[in-house]
């Protein structure tokens, strides 16, 4: 198929483009095979450059012959373009609508995208999964049983999905590790699978306890087991205790989602209907629940030295909401760019988060929701919230999540496609498209991601859950509806003061050895 | 010392009323003033210490297996459970604590028996630090329009009002003394704020009392002569901070709101704030809310129905309303609610400082204070329940006005010399009377207890230690510029760090300001050792004179060893200036009294020194040059 096919106009001239808290700009409105290009033609004013993917609606309206497109992104920006001439709107709307709407993975922009930056180190090669499983490597020598048994033996899962995770780097004695899994498919009849009792109950030396996290609640397990899912039945498997910790399932999240950023979006409303509709659409419940129960998991390994399997229906979405959070908790290495990275590698990617089945539309979609999802960004704003609390243990920003999030749901990079290794192989990214790490790890763009607060330090860091401690992420939710001038003020303020504080300290440094020099020489003279 | 029956009960837990397991155990102690809990574990001491008049209410709850609960609450939102072992222990504790929680009698009252070590001098200085009258010269009073009058320096004409008054200069004796008859409680329209650059004028006084028909010639006047006094707006604006409902309802009780037709060239409006009833009632739902381990459902719907943002919102977009008259419309602004002294306070203020920003710093907070709210009688006393009187009185009128300038930092974190500890400082110390400043209802009744020779004033107290209180990322640059801030709903916070100010667990665990305070703190360090190491570079290279050396040296070295040889330093937050010293001995930790002299040029660094082949490579940030540029 050709694009050209879907835009019916290319260009239309004397469009007048409105942003929130930005001048409106007139200029040649311009559409390709992927973008939406608004351009003043002057050299001043920026120009707008809008993927077609990060498109979620569009809403029309006509006053006269002049029409407005009002179009809402994924990353929740909503822009307005005044377009001259009815026919020319319905045209421009009609292929948007068509553009943004591409049914075919390979008719994508990441695989037409060519980077205009050299890679240099490329993502696709960074974090192959004998990488990221290094540390586990290492345990499998410590452990009972061998890399055969552990990737060979298939669990009776619905997905042979199974990683492990060690808490700690330097293994000692009372290591505990946490695992992740889907559902174990009991069945109505308490069906077993001794290969399975087996791979569990290795995992804990004799006397060591373990426990099963249950993202589900023990009703909704239940009912999984006329569908063939189920549980662990505790006899068997004598040393792991379950905890079942209720984590809302995908299909209502894409539901608050849109509830949250419609409260956000209206300015129209009183005190009171903002505070009930921010209840009402349960965002910040979902973001304590998840938070709550990796605490838990992280809890139980930090606290009680115990191993945790964590699973709920699938093991590809609020399993791993937990489990990456749980790391990030525990471990500090996480707290850095390259670990984050190499958490969302592995605990998002590599673990078969469907993101192309979740990210399809954000909350601005229309249509009756199929398989999306906000888990993703659920993550990003648990993350967020530990970050907040703990300022000065992360090496990166808020921008990096910010990153994340637009990224996931529309990028030039191949790295969000597919839903899970498998597709991804098949659809040859690595070869076809460019990585979002050849990019993000470039010293260039790394700099906007720094956090100039950051000391390393090896502390487990537990967030507080207290209704109170967790905020709306403004950053992502009130982004586009406020101004940011005296945030970026306070931030550039709060860089000049650490930046000045090493400049002095070091050349404090540099005048002692200046001072201890001028003595050395010195002191020959001085004694004849 | 009469009203303690046991001084001092062992094995007393302190309940942890979120893990249960971490409560402590401990002794507990009562003093004249002070509750304290002392805990000893192993090696380690922690000490709480609760002042009687920040207790708000004890309360013995029911008996458990564990022993005898008693619940103490703070003005300052601090709750205790403790747990006593024996029920006589509880009850005692639980008896004193109700009297000395309460005091009758003034005389009772902490400032009096507190002494910050100061003598006399000290003490008149410091009462004498902030001066309303200073404020009014420095708004550019008196001038063409406005004067300050004396004509309440008895307090004959109004008793609740300062004994100096800013009045229009064309306003005279009988409009002044006529209109004060036909205001509530003699509260007149007074100048609250003078914005010298539109030459509008932020007036405040009472309700008039209207009724339903009742004029007055001389209050129309008075309005006229407000208005005449700004030659830049035909019209002012009468603004009623209250709902329309609650001012309609005053009118069948001979008071009410000003008639449009019979006053010329007025605005009126309306602004919604409720009374002080609500207010209170409000807080008390919210700070439930605040203390219940909820889930964020729960939470969230409290917070609605607590209805507090709501108030807070009112209060700033009355506030909002003020500014922009003044500075968009260049229109003067004449403010009540019914007394003029809740209300009305806490909407000048606001303006004041969304309109100037001497009202953002650390002094100018001092001056505001001093200014819309003490000496223009808010009743501290009545509203902060000082002494055991009518519960219906108290309300958290000023809590709430600390309330929006910390939404508003929260806005604009680079526009406030002061942090988020200055506002929750100054609450704590309203409500604990350890200083005279917030004793009393009005001057008048200040001067009557004679408070300047018996108290002393908190402001010197806070001033001394105002390194705690800085804002490390005030601009000065900034400063100009009038606050816009946001009203949307969605841009209003829930204040954790004053109404759960003491569920450490709930704060985030780093703190940035922390953090930052401390940089600026090594930065003063960091400034200090360079200047030394200059110093001593200076002489190991001979140029300078060895200052252990004989002191007369000859005149033409005379000059160079005057002048320090120092980088154009400058604080990056532009407060504090580079270390000027005239003798290099004084370089060393001695220095810091340099740091706080105002006004001192940061271009008299200019060093010539290191203009020389070796001078060290100076660290110069773009900050401190445009502060050179400044000054030069």
């Amino acid at each position: 198929m050709e694009f050209a096919e879907l835009i019916k106009t290319p260009r239309v001239d004397g469009v007048v483009l409105h942003r929130p808290f930005m001048p409106t700009v007139e200029g040649t409105l311009c559409l390709t095979g992927h973008h939406l290009i608004l351009s003043s033609r002057q050299d001043n004013t920026e120009e707008l450059w809008l993927l077609h993917a990060n498109i979620d609606s569009i809403e029309k309206r006509f006053v006269g012959s002049l029409g407005t497109i009002i179009v809402k992104c994924k990353d929740l920006r909503v822009i307005q373009l005044d377009i001259p001439g009815m026919e020319e709107c319905l045209n421009i709307a009609s292929s948007i609508e068509a553009l943004s709407t591409l049914d075919s993975v390979s008719l994508m922009y990441p695989f037409f995208y060519r980077p205009l930056f050299e890679v240099i180190e490329d993502g696709w090669q960074l974090f192959v999964p004998e990488e990221a499983f290094k540390d586990l490597e290492s345990m499998v020598l410590f452990y009972p049983w061998n890399e055969t048994t552990l990737f060979g033996l298939p669990k009776e899962d619905e997905e042979d999905n199974i990683a492990l995770w060690s808490a700690e780097s330097a293994f000692t004695v009372d290591e505990a590790v946490m695992m992740r899994a889907a559902q174990p498919l009991t069945g109505t009849n308490g069906r077993r699978c001794k290969e399975d009792e087996k791979l569990i109950n290795a995992t804990l030396c004799a006397g060591k306890r373990g426990y099963i996290i249950d993202t589900r609640t023990i009703a909704v397990a239940q009912q999984a087991k006329t569908r063939g899912g189920g549980f662990e039945q505790e006899a068997n498997y004598p040393q792991w205790r379950r905890i079942h910790k209720a984590i809302e399932r995908s299909n209502v999240l894409q539901d608050s989602l849109i509830k949250l950023v419609e409260a956000c979006n209206d300015q129209s409303h009183s005190m009171d209907r903002w505070l009930s509709k921010l209840e009402a659409s349960n965002w910040q419940s979902k973001v304590k629940e998840i938070l709550t129960t990796a605490c838990l998991a992280a809890q139980c390994i930090d606290r009680e030295g115990a191993s945790v399997l964590v699973h709920g229906t699938e093991g590809t979405d609020s399993t791993l909401q937990v489990t990456s959070l749980a790391q990030i908790i525990l471990d500090p290495a996480c707290r850095t760019i390259r670990g984050f990275e190499v958490l969302i590698e592995r605990e998002w990617l590599q673990a078969g988060h469907p993101f192309q089945q979740r990210c399809a539309q954000s909350a601005y979609s229309n249509g009756k929701p199929r398989s999306e999802a906000p888990v993703f960004l659920l993550f990003l704003d648990c993350v967020w919230q530990i970050l907040r609390q703990f300022p000065c243990s992360f090496q990166f920003n808020e921008n990096l999540l910010i990153m994340f999030f637009e990224h996931a749901y529309a990028s030039q990079f191949g790295t969000f496609l597919g839903n899970c290794v498998a597709e991804r192989v098949k659809l040859q990214l690595s070869q076809k498209t460019v990585s979002l790490w050849s990019w993000v790890n470039r010293p260039q763009e790394l700099e906007r991601f720094l956090n100039p607060l950051y000391e390393p330090n090896n502390l487990v860091i537990w967030p507080s859950v207290a209704p109170q401690s967790l905020l709306l992420w403004e950053g992502v939710f009130l982004r586009w509806n406020r101004s940011t001038k005296c945030l970026d003020e306070a931030c550039q303020e709060m860089v000049h003061i650490i930046e000045y504080n090493k400049e002095l300290q070091n050349k404090v440094n540099s005048l002692r050895r200046q001072l201890a020099q001028l003595e050395t020489e010195d002191s020959p003279l001085q004694t004849p | 010392m009469e009203h303690i029956i046991t001084p001092k009960v062992e094995y007393v837990k302190l309940l942890n009323k979120y893990a249960e397991k971490k409560s402590a155990l401990g002794t507990l102690y009562l003093t004249a003033t002070h509750l304290i809990y002392v805990e000893q574990t192993n090696n380690a001491r922690t000490e709480t210490w609760v002042l009687h008049h920040h207790i708000v209410s004890v309360e013995k709850l029911p008996l458990t297996a564990s022993g005898c609960p008693l619940l103490i609450r703070c003005k300052t939102f601090q709750l205790l459970h403790l747990l006593f072992q024996r029920e006589r222990d509880c009850q005692d504790v639980y008896q004193s604590l109700l009297r000395l929680s309460q005091p009758v009698k003034e005389e009772e009252l902490y400032a009096f028996l507190y002494n910050p070590h100061q003598n006399e001098e000290d003490r008149r200085q410091g009462w004498e630090f902030i001066s309303v009258a200073n404020d009014f010269s420095r708004m550019g009073l008196s001038n063409d329009y406005w004067e300050i009058s004396h004509l309440n320096k008895n307090y004959e004409i109004c008793s609740t009002y300062p004994s100096i008054l800013g009045l229009p200069k064309n306003a005279s004796v009988a409009v002044v003394t006529g209109s004060a008859k036909f205001r509530s409680r003699g509260r007149l329209p007074v100048l609250s704020y003078y914005h010298k650059d539109t030459k509008a004028a932020i007036c405040r006084c009472s309700q008039p009392l209207s009724g339903l028909t009742s004029r007055c010639v001389e209050d129309e006047q008075m309005l006229q002569a407000i208005s005449q006094a700004n030659p830049n707006c035909p019209f002012i604006y009468v603004v009623d901070t209250r709902p329309k409902l609650n001012a309609m309802a005053n009118r069948a009780a001979g008071k009410g709101y000003e008639n449009e037709d019979n006053y010329s060239n007025i605005r009126f409006q309306f602004q919604g704030i409720e009374n002080i009833h609500v207010m209170r009632n409000s807080l008390q739902k919210l700070l439930e809310v605040c203390s219940m381990k909820s889930s964020m459902s729960d939470y969230l719907t409290g917070l609605e129905n607590s209805g507090w943002l709501r108030h807070i919102k009112s209060v700033m977009d009355a506030g909002m309303f003020l500014a922009k008259a003044v500075c968009e419309e260049r229109a003067s602004v004449l403010v009540h609610c019914s007394d003029g002294w809740d209300r009305t306070a806490q909407v000048c203020s606001l303006a004041c400082i969304l309109l100037d920003p001497y009202y953002r710093t650390i002094k100018g907070l001092m001056v505001l204070i001093e200014k819309e709210w003490i000496s223009f009688g808010h009743k501290f006393s009545h509203r902060c329940g000082h002494l055991d009187t009518d519960p219906k009185e108290v309300s958290p009128v000023f809590t709430q006005f600390l309330e929006c300038v910390w939404q508003l930092s929260e806005q604009f974190p680079c526009v406030f010399e002061f942090n988020e500890h200055y506002l929750i400082e100054i609450h704590n110390q309203v409500y604990a009377c350890q200083y005279g400043n917030f004793i009393g209802n009005c001057q008048k009744e200040r001067l009557d207890m004679r408070l300047h020779e018996k108290t002393f004033s908190l402001w010197p107290h806070l001033l001394k230690n105002q390194h705690l209180y800085r804002n490390p990322l005030y601009r000065r640059s900034l400063e100009s510029t009038v606050l816009r801030p946001s009203t949307l709903p969605l841009h209003f916070k829930f204040w954790c760090g004053m109404y759960n100010h003491y569920d450490r667990g709930m704060h985030p665990k780093q703190s940035v300001l922390d953090q930052l305070l401390s940089l600026t703190q090594k930065q003063e360090e960091g400034e200090r050792t360079m200047t030394e190491l200059q110093r001593q570079l200076a002489v190991a290279d001979g140029v300078l004179p060895d200052p252990s050396g004989p002191i007369n040296t000859p005149t033409e070295q005379d000059s160079p060893s005057e002048k320090t040889p120092t980088a154009p330093f400058v604080q990056s937050n532009g407060s504090c200036l580079p270390l000027v010293n005239g003798d290099a001995e004084e370089a060393g930790p001695g220095a810091e009294k340099c740091i706080d002299k105002e006004g001192a040029e940061p271009g008299a660094t200019e060093h010539d020194l290191t203009s020389s082949e070796d001078k060290p490579v100076s660290v110069e940030t773009e900050h401190s040059k445009e502060e050179v540029q400044e000054s030069s």
